[in-house]
């Protein structure tokens, strides 16, 4: 909240008593995000009463956004400090496939050591990219457009044919994503957590307020002696670790899994960042922001098929989400500005 | 400064300067390839070497007119990664008129207008709103090949009229060189004295190292930037168009991670991804490089998969060398300057 005044109207100090409705939703934006969530969910319960009122409807509704949940926040907190991470999507297919296979050659291991080793993974993957954009100063979108692909490949290479077979995957580990506590299904109890902790790290530790800091001025955050170069490697070891642990949630959900898997995830991980209020251009953003985001994504991928949408428009839909959010975002912004210096002048 | 960097550039002699360039160094590499290529592979040459050359080419002739306007972006600081979901809009939207029954040529010259349409809308969001390339450009990637498989869904169109797409494939007669290279080469020159030689391209520069600048020095900064991503778009559907006649089929898939390669062509060939430096000549000779390192890894029988890591690895390579070697060039001007 703080950030965003300091971006927007950093001078109009006294809260202006004529707000617009426009600025109101876009002050508003979670509730917003949780308004259409439900709307979406009650349309589509309306059309298919089975979509929410049955076992497998309801766990499939709370389930599945831990997947997209994940993938936002990694990408939410790199796009915070004005980088991107397009390889979120092939560090998930390479983390399950690492997953499923571990569980495959590895039966010895305990569940907790194969899922801790997957999260090394994704975090060795991310690191790749944040050394290369932090250290060499290259741009964040040239090298993770190169290791999008480049690791695409090498999961196409390893995996060939092959796919992760239902029976590798222990059945305490898919017990697991089935059940719940409470109502409340595992996965999400998960996708929680992260959430949890990534708002408390980026809201209440000295190194998350850096991380805006760096987004909404880079020059002045090295003016101000922040060690720039760690905090721009730190969100890339984040975002790969939670792409890792989409890896993870991914091989619990569905137990199978080619070299095609989390295919254009990238993009939905954008999508649910920008329609969660995180500016693409840096330092604006709150992590239960777009995990909202991220929900409404998921809603909306499991509601398109019920609402005989073919789901080949997923992705143009998608597309419409990334370029109408930051629009709006753009838009807004930009009808603050003219109020705030109104006020100036007035 | 300047004097002093005017100074230090100068200090080499002209063959020394001009094998340093990154075009030079590029030439060599593809001299290197082909010679190891026909040393190494028994099966480089055959039939015949003329047959090499214009498959080589045909290969070649989408990325490298995608590449064309794409160089001018990156020149001025800003990026386009739509051009493959643009391409696949196109390709999708030729084939889906062609199959309704609009005449070729119409359904040709509407899938361009088409393309431009998504240029100027890339250009719109960039310049009248206000957002950042790359934002705007991740959206509509999405958006755009979104609409290319949900209007074409899992088929295809395949019934284009043999006589044309044969000719698309063909060459010019007693030349290895494909037709569609011709159509390149006449792009090519526009696009090179658009950027080299006439005012607008000056800007185009000036804009890349400081849009500050650039305004104060009369350039329309708006304006340049918006005709450069309606030129992006019309040269995308332009390749569509003749990409699915090339290979006489229409699906929305086509021209994926096209975008990889032509960004990658153009840093190899010595463009700056911050803007404001290189040559169309780099970028295209990159493109050749990498159309080079194809052909040879494909008759090699190395499949799709390892082409794109190996693509993908050398764009990170080239620019990390290239972001290298200005630490170095600044350090070196830092210790003469104090000196």
């Amino acid at each position: 909240m703080t950030i965003r005044q300091i971006k927007g109207v950093a001078t109009a100090a006294p809260r202006a008593p004529r707000q617009t409705v426009l600025s109101w939703i876009f002050q508003a934006r979670e509730l917003s995000l949780i308004v259409v969530i439900v709307g979406l969910i009650t349309v589509t319960t309306l059309t298919q009463p089975q979509y929410l009122f049955s076992e497998g409807g309801l766990r499939d509704l709370l389930r599945t956004p831990t997947l997209y949940i994940a993938l936002a926040v990694g990408q939410a907190i790199v796009m915070i400090t004005r980088n991107i991470d397009l390889s979120m999507g092939s560090i998930l297919g390479l983390t399950a496939y690492f997953c499923g296979n571990l569980f495959h050659e590895a039966p010895f291991l305990p569940i907790p050591v194969v899922i801790l080793l997957t999260l090394v993974f994704g975090a060795v993957l991310g690191s790749v990219n944040g050394f290369l954009v932090a250290f060499l100063k290259v741009p964040a979108l040239v090298i993770t457009l190169g290791t999008l692909y480049a690791y695409r490949g090498i999961s196409v290479l390893w995996i060939g044919g092959n796919f992760i077979r239902p029976e590798w995957v222990p059945t305490e580990f898919k017990q697991f994503a089935l059940a719940n506590v409470f109502g409340v299904s595992n996965l999400l109890i998960v996708a929680l957590i992260v959430v949890l902790i990534a708002g408390w790290f980026m809201t209440s530790r000295r190194t998350g307020r850096d991380l805006y800091a760096i987004g909404s001025n880079p020059d002045a955050a090295v003016l101000y002696g922040l060690r720039t170069k760690w905090l721009t490697l730190i969100p890339f070891v984040i975002s790969g670790t939670l792409a890792g642990l989409a890896g993870v949630v991914y091989v619990s959900i569905y137990a199978t899994g080619d070299s095609k898997v989390g295919l254009g995830f990238e993009l939905q991980a954008v999508a649910a960042a920008v329609v969660g209020g995180v500016a693409v251009s840096g330092g604006v953003g709150r992590i239960w922001g777009v995990a909202l985001g991220a929900f409404f994504l998921a809603t909306l991928t499991t509601a398109l098929p019920v609402l005989s949408i073919p789901s080949l428009w997923q992705q143009a839909i998608v597309g419409v989400l990334i370029v109408g959010a930051i629009t709006l975002d753009r838009v807004f912004f930009l009808i603050r500005q003219n109020q705030a210096r109104k006020e100036l002048s007035a | 400064m300047t004097i002093e960097t005017t100074y230090l550039r100068h200090d080499r002699p002209l063959w020394r300067r001009l094998l340093l360039r990154p075009e030079a160094i590029l030439i060599a590499a593809i001299l290197l390839i082909v010679v190891l290529s026909i040393l190494g592979i028994p099966n480089y040459l055959r039939p015949n070497p003329g047959y090499t050359i214009s498959t080589l080419l045909l290969n070649a002739a989408p990325i490298l007119i995608l590449l064309l306007p794409l160089t001018l972006i990156i020149a001025t600081g800003e990026i386009d990664i739509s051009v493959g979901s643009t391409l696949g809009l196109s390709s999708a939207s030729f084939g889906l008129m062609f199959a309704s029954g609009i005449p070729l040529p119409l359904a040709a010259i509407l899938s361009v207008l088409i393309g431009g349409m998504v240029g100027a809308f890339n250009g719109f969001l960039v310049t009248v709103v206000g957002l950042p390339s790359l934002a705007v450009t991740i959206g509509t990637l999405a958006l755009v090949r979104g609409i290319a498989v949900g209007m074409l869904g899992t088929t295809s169109v395949t019934s284009f009229p043999s006589d044309l797409t044969s000719f698309v494939r063909s060459t010019v007669p007693g030349t290895p060189v494909p037709w569609l290279i011709v159509v390149f080469a006449a792009l090519a020159i526009v696009f090179g004295v658009l950027l080299h030689f006439t005012a607008f391209g000056r800007g185009v520069f000036a804009i890349g190292l400081s849009t500050e600048t650039a305004t104060f020095s009369g350039v329309n900064v708006g304006r340049t930037k918006f005709v450069l991503f309606v030129l992006s778009g019309l040269t995308a559907a332009l390749v569509g168009v003749m990409f699915t006649l090339q290979y006489s089929n229409a699906i929305g898939s086509n021209g994926s991670g096209f975008e990889l390669r032509a960004i990658t062509a153009i840093v190899l060939g010595g463009v700056s991804i911050w803007g404001g430096t290189g040559t169309l000549l780099g970028a295209v000779v990159g493109g050749l490089f990498i159309a080079t390192v194809n052909k040879s890894l494909q008759i090699l029988g190395i499949g799709d998969d390892a082409i794109y890591v190996i693509t993908g690895s050398a764009l990170i390579i080239s620019v990390v060398v290239g972001s290298i070697a200005s630490v170095i060039s600044t350090r070196r001007r830092a210790t003469t300057s104090t000196a």
